[in-house]
C-alpha cells in the first residue's frame, strides 16, 4: 500500500527530468513465495544442499530467538525488545555473505546477523534486559556495537571503510564493511552523508537497507517518493532491490557487493524490500496504524517456509530434517532464557567504569561517594 | 611581541607545530575537517600539512560536520587518530549528535573494549569583527557530555604541548582554540618533549598571589594575565590559573588557592546562566566554605545570543569587568 503510493509519485514527470526511473522496480529473486527457484542473469548462485539446509536453520534459529525474546519480554524479564519477525532472510542472506574480516554494523535490530557473527544471543539480551549497554568487543566477531540512534551507525562504518582503504586492505583479498538501517533511516542526514562520504572516497562499505515498509507508524511514502535503491544513483554509485525475503537473493546480492567494494569498485546500496511481521518494538500496537490484510499478503511470502517448500519439493530433504531443527530451534531457546533468567544485576559502582579509558578524578571521586553512601546501609540489614 | 625570533610562534603556527610532530610520530594519526587540506584551514592551523603528509593522512572533508566526527569515529575503531577540525564553534551543532551520543558513550557502551581517541579541534570565542556563529563558547555543552574530555589551550607554547597530549590521550578530547588569540606570540620550545610539559589534566598558576583567585581558560588567560597587572598597580595581589582541562576540572589547584585567597572571581567569554563558572561556585562553596571571606563571583557573557560585532566588547569580558568583579569580591 505504502509502496504503491511511493512509486505513484515516482511516475509524475516534470520539466526537468531526463530520465524517467523505471515504473516497475525490478526486484531480484532467486526463490519465490511459492518455494520455486527463479534465475537471475546477473547473480548466479549454487548452493550445495547442506548449503541451502544450513541457511534453512539460521533462519529458524533466529525466528525462534526472537520469539523467546518477546516471550521473556512479557514476562517481564525484558524491558524491550525490537522483534525481527519477516526479516530473517534479509538479515541472514546478508550476514552469511560476509567474509570473516568484514565488518558489519548494525542498528538495534539485526539479531539474525549477530547469529551469523557467532556473536552470543544472551548478549542481546543484556541490552534489552538493562544490564549492560552491548557490551561485547566488536574485535571478537567483526561485529559493531548496536546503535540505537537511527542512522549514526552508516557513518562509522563509512569510516571505518575509510580506515580499510588506509591499511591498503582493498584489492585481491580485501576488507569491507556493511551497515544496516532501514527504510526511516534513510530520511536521516547521517545516512546522507555517509552516502556522499562514501561515493567520493570510494570507499568499500555496502549499505543494506532493509526496507520493512514501516518506521514506528509511518508509511514508506513518509520517506521518500521513489524507490528507496534508486537514491544510489544520485550519489554516484549502484543501488539494487532485492527481494529481502528471499534468503537465496539477499545472500547472492550482498556476496556480490561485498566483493565488488573489497575489490575497489565502491559502495553499493541494498535495499532488501521486506516487512516488519511484528510491532516496531514490545512496547508498540501496530494495530493502531496498519490493516491486518497488509500483514496477511506479507505472510504469504514468508522467508522461512519457501525455503522449506523448496527443500521439500526439491527432494533435498524431509520431515526428520525439519524436526531435527525444530527440536535444535528449541534448545537454543531454553539455552537463552536460561541466560536471561540467570543475569544478575550489575555492581552499581559499575556505572563508573569505562566512562573513560584513561584515570578520571571527577568520576574517583564519585564512585567513593557511593560506594560510601551505599555502605551507610549495611548496618541496617543486620539490624531489621 | 616586539623580537621575532625562529622560536616565537603564534598560537596558530605553534598548534600546527604540534600537530606535525604528532603526525611525525605516530602514522595512524590523520587530520580531517574542511578545507584543512591545500588551503592549511581558515586560519592556517594546518598550513602545510597535507603537502608533506599527503591527501591520505590531511583530509579535506565534504561540507558536513555530523559526516567529519562520524567518520572520524570509524577511522578511530579502525586504529586511526583522527584530530577532526569544526571551522567554526557555531558550526559543531550539526555535529552534536555524532559527538556526544556516539563519541562520548562508546566506550562506555561497549564495556571498554572500544576506545575512541578522536580530537575534536574548535576555534572558540569572540573579539574579532565576525558574523552570527563565528563568536560562540560552547564549551559547557560538552562539559555535561560525560566520556568526553574538554580542554582550552590559553598560549602557544601550551598549546603546542597540549594538542600533542591529546592527541596521545585514549579518551576523545574537544581542544578548543582561542580564534582571537591565534596571532599572539610567545616563545615556544620545539624541541621540548611532551613528557617534559604539565599533564593535560592540570591546572596551572600563571601568576602566584594572596588577595584573590582569578579563574580563567582560553581566550581568559591573557586577560587574566593583564588584569593582575593592573590589580598589582593598585596595591591587589591575584592569582592566576589557566585551569586548561575544563573536563575534569582540576579542583585541588582550584581549592589550595582559594583556601589561600579567601576570594574567587570565574571568567569566561560563555554566557554565565549554568556556564563552567556556575559548576566551579558550587564546588568552591561546598569544599571551601570556612575560607570564603566573599561568594565566588562570576564574569562572562550575557543571556543573550552572541550580539553583532560592532558591540560585542559589551559582551565580552574584559580588563575592566574583571578589576569590577574583583572590587565586588572586596565588599562583602
Amino acid at each position: 500500500m505504502a509502496v504503491k503510493a511511493a512509486g505513484q509519485a515516482a511516475s509524475r514527470s516534470r520539466p526537468g527530468d531526463d530520465e524517467t526511473p523505471p515504473r516497475v522496480p525490478e526486484l531480484i529473486q532467486l526463490l519465490t513465495p511459492e518455494g520455486e527457484r527463479a534465475e537471475h542473469p546477473d547473480y548466479p548462485l549454487e548452493l550445495t544442499t547442506d548449503e541451502i539446509k544450513s541457511l534453512y536453520r539460521d533462519l529458524v534459529l533466529v525466528r525462534r530467538i526472537d520469539f523467546e525474546a518477546i516471550a521473556l519480554q512479557r514476562q517481564g524479564e525484558l524491558g524491550i525488545w525490537a522483534s525481527l519477525l519477516g526479516q530473517e532472510a534479509a538479515q541472514v542472506g546478508s550476514g552469511r555473505a560476509l567474509g570473516p574480516r568484514d565488518m558489519a554494523f548494525p542498528t538495534y535490530r539485526e539479531h539474525g546477523v549477530a547469529w551469523c557473527r557467532g556473536l552470543d544471543p544472551a548478549k542481546l539480551l543484556e541490552l534489552f534486559r538493562g544490564v549492560s549497554h552491548g557490551g561485547w568487543d566488536p574485535k571478537e566477531h567483526n561485529f559493531h556495537l548496536y546503535t540505537i540512534v537511527i542512522g549514526a551507525q552508516t557513518l562509522h562504518a563509512t569510516g571505518y571503510a575509510m580506515g580499510i582503504q588506509r591499511d591498503g586492505a582493498v584489492g585481491e583479498d580485501g576488507e569491507a564493511a556493511i551497515v544496516y538501517f532501514g527504510d526511516g533511516a534513510t530520511s536521516q542526514g547521517d545516512v546522507n552523508e555517509a552516502f556522499i562520504w562514501a561515493s567520493v572516497t570510494n570507499a568499500p562499505v555496502v549499505f543494506f537497507c532493509q526496507n520493512n515498509q514501516w518506521a514506528i507508524s509511518e508509511p514508506l511514502d513518509r520517506q521518500t517518493r521513489i524507490p528507496l535503491y534508486q537514491r544510489a544513483r544520485g550519489f554516484g554509485f549502484p543501488g539494487v532491490r532485492v527481494d529481502g525475503n528471499d534468503v537465496f537473493a539477499c545472500l547472492a546480492v550482498t556476496r556480490q557487493a561485498m566483493q565488488a567494494a573489497r575489490e575497489g569498485q565502491g559502495p553499493t546500496l541494498i535495499e532488501a524490500f521486506t516487512y516488519r511481521m511484528g510491532a516496531h518494538t514490545t512496547t508498540d500496537d501496530p494495530t493502531r496504524y496498519r490493516l491486518s490484510a497488509e500483514l496477511e499478503s506479507w505472510k504469504l511470502k514468508d522467508p522461512i517456509e519457501r525455503v522449506k517448500q523448496y527443500l521439500i519439493r526439491s527432494g533435498l530433504a524431509h520431515e526428520d530434517f525439519f524436526a531435527s531443527i525444530a527440536a535444535e530451534a528449541d534448545q537454543v531457546g531454553a539455552k537463552v532464557r536460561k541466560a536471561c533468567l540467570e543475569m544478575s544485576d550489575p555492581d552499581p559502582l559499575s556505572m563508573f567504569d569505562h566512562v573513560y579509558a584513561e584515570p578520571n578524578a571527577l568520576l574517583d571521586a564519585e564512585r567513593a561517594q557511593l560506594t560510601e553512601y551505599l555502605s551507610s546501609f549495611a548496618g541496617e540489614e543486620v539490624a531489621r | 611581541m616586539t623580537t621575532q625570533g625562529p622560536a616565537k610562534l603564534t598560537l596558530s603556527r605553534a598548534i600546527n607545530e604540534g600537530l606535525r610532530k604528532a603526525m611525525e610520530n605516530d602514522p595512524k594519526v590523520l587530520i580531517m575537517g574542511e578545507d584543512v587540506g591545500k588551503l592549511g584551514g581558515v586560519f592556517r592551523v594546518t598550513d602545510g600539512l597535507q603537502k608533506d603528509f599527503g591527501e591520505d593522512r590531511v583530509i579535506d572533508t565534504p561540507l558536513a560536520e555530523s559526516g567529519i566526527i562520524g567518520t572520524a569515529i570509524g577511522l578511530a575503531l579502525r586504529g586511526y587518530r583522527p584530530v577532526c577540525e569544526i571551522q567554526f564553534d557555531g558550526f559543531v551543532f550539526p555535529a552534536f549528535d555524532q559527538i556526544v551520543s556516539q563519541l562520548a558513550k562508546m566506550a562506555f557502551r561497549s564495556a571498554g573494549h572500544v576506545k575512541l581517541p578522536v580530537v575534536v579541534r574548535i576555534p572558540c570565542g569572540g573579539g574579532i569583527g565576525a558574523v552570527e556563529h563565528h563568536s560562540e563558547s560552547p564549551e559547557v555543552l560538552f562539559v555535561h557530555a560525560s566520556g568526553l574530555r574538554v580542554v582550552a589551550c590559553g598560549d602557544p607554547a601550551d598549546a603546542f604541548a597540549m594538542i600533542q597530549q591529546s592527541i596521545s590521550c585514549d579518551d576523545p578530547v574537544i581542544f578548543f582554540e582561542p580564534k582571537r588569540r591565534y596571532w599572539d606570540k610567545t616563545e615556544v620550545d620545539l624541541a621540548r618533549g611532551v613528557a617534559a610539559a604539565l599533564p593535560i589534566n592540570q591546572a596551572r598558576t600563571l601568576v602566584e598571589g594572596t588577595d584573590a583567585t582569578l579563574l580563567c581558560y582560553g581566550p581568559m588567560v591573557r586577560t587574566g594575565v593583564e588584569a593582575a597587572a593592573a590589580a598589582a598597580e593598585e596595591g591587589r595581589s591575584l592569582e592566576v590559573i589557566d585551569l586548561r582541562s575544563l573536563s575534569p576540572l582540576d579542583t585541588e589547584t582550584i581549592y589550595a588557592s582559594v583556601r589561600k585567597t579567601g576570594r574567587c572571581v570565574v571568567v569566561h567569554e560563555a554566557p554565565v546562566t549554568a556556564g563552567l563558572g556556575a559548576e566551579i561556585a558550587a564546588r568552591v562553596t561546598q569544599e571551601c566554605f570556612y575560607s570564603l571571606e566573599a561568594p565566588v563571583l562570576r564574569v562572562g557573557g550575557y543571556s543573550t545570543p552572541y550580539p553583532p560585532s560592532r558591540i560585542e566588547e559589551h559582551y565580552l569580558p574584559d580588563l575592566d569587568r574583571v578589576l569590577d568583579a574583583v572590587d565586588r569580591a572586596f565588599t562583602y
